[in-house]
């Protein structure tokens, strides 16, 4: 099989979690691929991300540029077509930065290309065997994605199995020199930090988090007056903000905001791998949905299936009259 | 601004509970109801905002068989100039560079300012857009949820990154963008507003006319082929509490007590 590369994404030298999830991914390939970690940006940030990955991986190619400081996508790609050697299988996450690198990469390396992989059965011959979802999560599909001229896959964050032994005692490579062109037509200009609304809904430990099956926006209330009985604050799914019900920072999922709360009830959620990848903590998740198929009864410790039009009110009525 | 933005046809999620067939191994798509990808429709409203406040004009394109003619007559209703359908048997089975391929061609029959894809469809694999911008070797920018135009060289676009931030960036003209939801409000379509493109002609353009090779753009050209669908047995899931409404919320009740929520 093909030697593996994982592009390490990182934050001021925190290498993100994917990191620890690449060689779980890796020997799924194949047990006895050599896998390198491949980590840009520059200076000591760079050399401490360089630092934790010789833990988990024998090898570790850094690329250290000034251009490199913030990860353009567009930049990144070109360093990557010039490191990563012809038929080599890339991993990368998939999240906002890996949707933006990876199926361009693809083209650029003439490689094959398979996004979201939540699991990998190995390989027959030079087809890798591996799951994805469709349709927001409801439908499973294995899929073959032929490797003879290379593969660029993309990880979902938290669906391997993290590495804990850091023993690897691996060595890192300088390839700054192999960058190549750095120049780009899209130029990073500043990052805006999302807006602190009127509720923290990371202070609460109770949440009502409503989705699409709120169906309207006066109904919200419905869903505030449960949240005022039990004493919770009211998050919401995107769908919520997309149409401009509720703010911003009301929603719970990785484009929004990370929650650790003891109880968490999904009202009229469907349970989308961005949603709840913004409910951290463990907690006790309740899921009420009309859909008994919904992909939320899958991670929820307890399931209604029920209108939630219809079910929060007698909640509501029910927790008042205790 | 000559802006060309490229729609999908797909099973609507809002509408359908998925099943499989009675082999097992694909959807039951007999009563599936489909609709236009829901982030097309964003894509779609941005592209006709720049062009009423900028002037050019809004093309409509899509990559299907012939019912896929209803989503861009849907998307034309909504104010979109001109539509292309791309359609022939030997598309079938394309992966999604064989589709970035298709749409390739006809972007460079025509000529573009800016190009937009929805940031994500049914397959939840979010590629077509990236593929396009490298095959064209345009710059690109992903989940793209705010444009402004700058001049016409260049546009400045924020990115929704991880955690509700926004990654701001200058981009070059002409460039590739994939919309992500929320950017706009997306325009009511009405009736009124479908049957007055009821008969407007939509060209339908196949792989001679394109000038592609269909073992290339095909099913044979495809490196990522589907091989099932399945529903995967998980762990426990989540205990379902059965009854009447009133003994659900009973147990739910005694439930929540016990854990903190009340």
């Amino acid at each position: 099989m093909a030697d593996i590369f994982a592009y390490v994404p990182h934050k001021v030298g925190v290498v993100e979690d994917i990191a620890y999830e690449y060689p779980d991914a890796a020997a799924k390939i194949d047990t006895g691929a050599a896998v390198t970690a491949i980590v840009t940006g520059t200076g000591a940030d760079l050399d401490k991300a360089c630092e934790t990955l010789t833990g988990y991986y024998k090898e570790v190619i850094k690329v250290d540029q000034a251009e490199l400081s913030y990860p353009n996508a567009e930049i990144i790609r070109k360093v990557l077509v010039n490191i990563v050697p012809a038929g080599a299988i890339v991993l990368a996450p998939h999240d906002t930065f890996g949707m933006d690198l990876a199926p361009g990469l693809s083209v650029k390396m003439d490689a094959g290309y398979a996004a979201d992989i939540v699991d990998i059965e190995g390989t027959d011959g030079s087809d890798l065997k591996l799951v994805r979802q469709e349709l927001g999560g409801a439908v499973s599909t294995h899929v073959t994605c032929d490797s003879s001229s290379g593969a660029v896959l993309t990880i979902r964050p938290g669906a391997f199995t993290p590495a804990e032994d850091a023993s690897a005692g691996g060595s890192v490579t300088d390839k700054s020199g192999d960058a190549g062109d750095l120049s780009s037509k899209r130029t990073f200009v500043e990052v805006v930090e999302a807006e602190v609304g009127d509720v923290d809904i990371t202070k609460s430990d109770v949440l009502v988090s409503i989705g699409r099956g709120i169906e309207d926006e006066e109904n919200i209330e419905v869903a505030q007056e449960l949240a005022d009985a039990m004493g919770a604050v009211v998050s919401c799914s995107r769908p919520i903000v997309d149409a401009k019900w509720l703010e911003k920072s009301r929603q719970v999922g990785t484009s929004g905001q990370t929650v650790k709360p003891k109880v968490y009830l999904a009202m009229g959620i469907s349970g989308s791998f961005q949603h709840m990848g913004g409910v951290k903590g463990n907690p006790f998740i309740v899921a009420v949905n009309k859909n008994a198929k919904a992909p939320i009864f899958q991670v929820a410790d307890v399931g209604i299936v029920e209108d939630i039009l219809d079910f929060m009110p007698e909640l509501t009525e029910a927790i008042e009259d205790l | 601004m000559e802006i060309l933005v490229c729609v999908k046809r797909v099973p609507d999620t809002a509408e359908n509970e998925f099943e499989l067939n009675s082999d097992g191994n694909d959807l039951d798509r007999d009563d599936l109801v489909y609709s236009v990808n829901e982030w097309d429709n964003y894509a779609v409203e941005e592209a006709i905002q720049i062009v009423d406040d900028k002037g050019g004009n809004v093309t409509v394109v899509t990559v299907g068989d012939d019912e896929s003619e209803e989503v861009l007559r849907r998307e034309m209703a909504m104010g979109a100039n001109n539509g292309v359908l791309l359609s022939d048997d030997a598309f079938e089975g394309a992966d999604g560079k064989g589709i970035a391929g298709i749409l390739k061609a006809e972007i460079e029959s025509g000529k573009y300012d800016l190009i937009l894809t929805g940031a994500q469809a049914d397959e939840g694999a979010g590629q077509v857009g990236g593929m396009l911008a490298a095959m064209l070797d345009l710059p690109y920018a992903s989940l793209v949820n705010k444009i402004e135009v700058i001049d016409d060289s260049k546009i400045s676009v924020g990115r929704e990154i991880e955690g509700g931030n926004q990654e701001m960036n200058e981009i070059e003209l002409p460039c590739v963008l994939s919309i992500q939801t929320g950017i706009n409000e997306p325009r009511y379509v009405g009736i009124r507003g479908i049957r007055k493109v009821a008969s407007v002609e939509i060209p339908v353009k196949g792989a001679s006319d394109l000038g592609v090779d269909p073992a290339v753009v095909g099913a044979d050209g495809a490196k990522t082929k589907r091989v099932d669908y399945f529903v995967p047995e998980l762990g426990d899931g989540a205990e379902m509490l059965e009854g009447s409404t009133e003994e659900i919320i009973e147990k739910l009740i005694e439930k929540l007590k016990a854990k903190g929520g009340l």
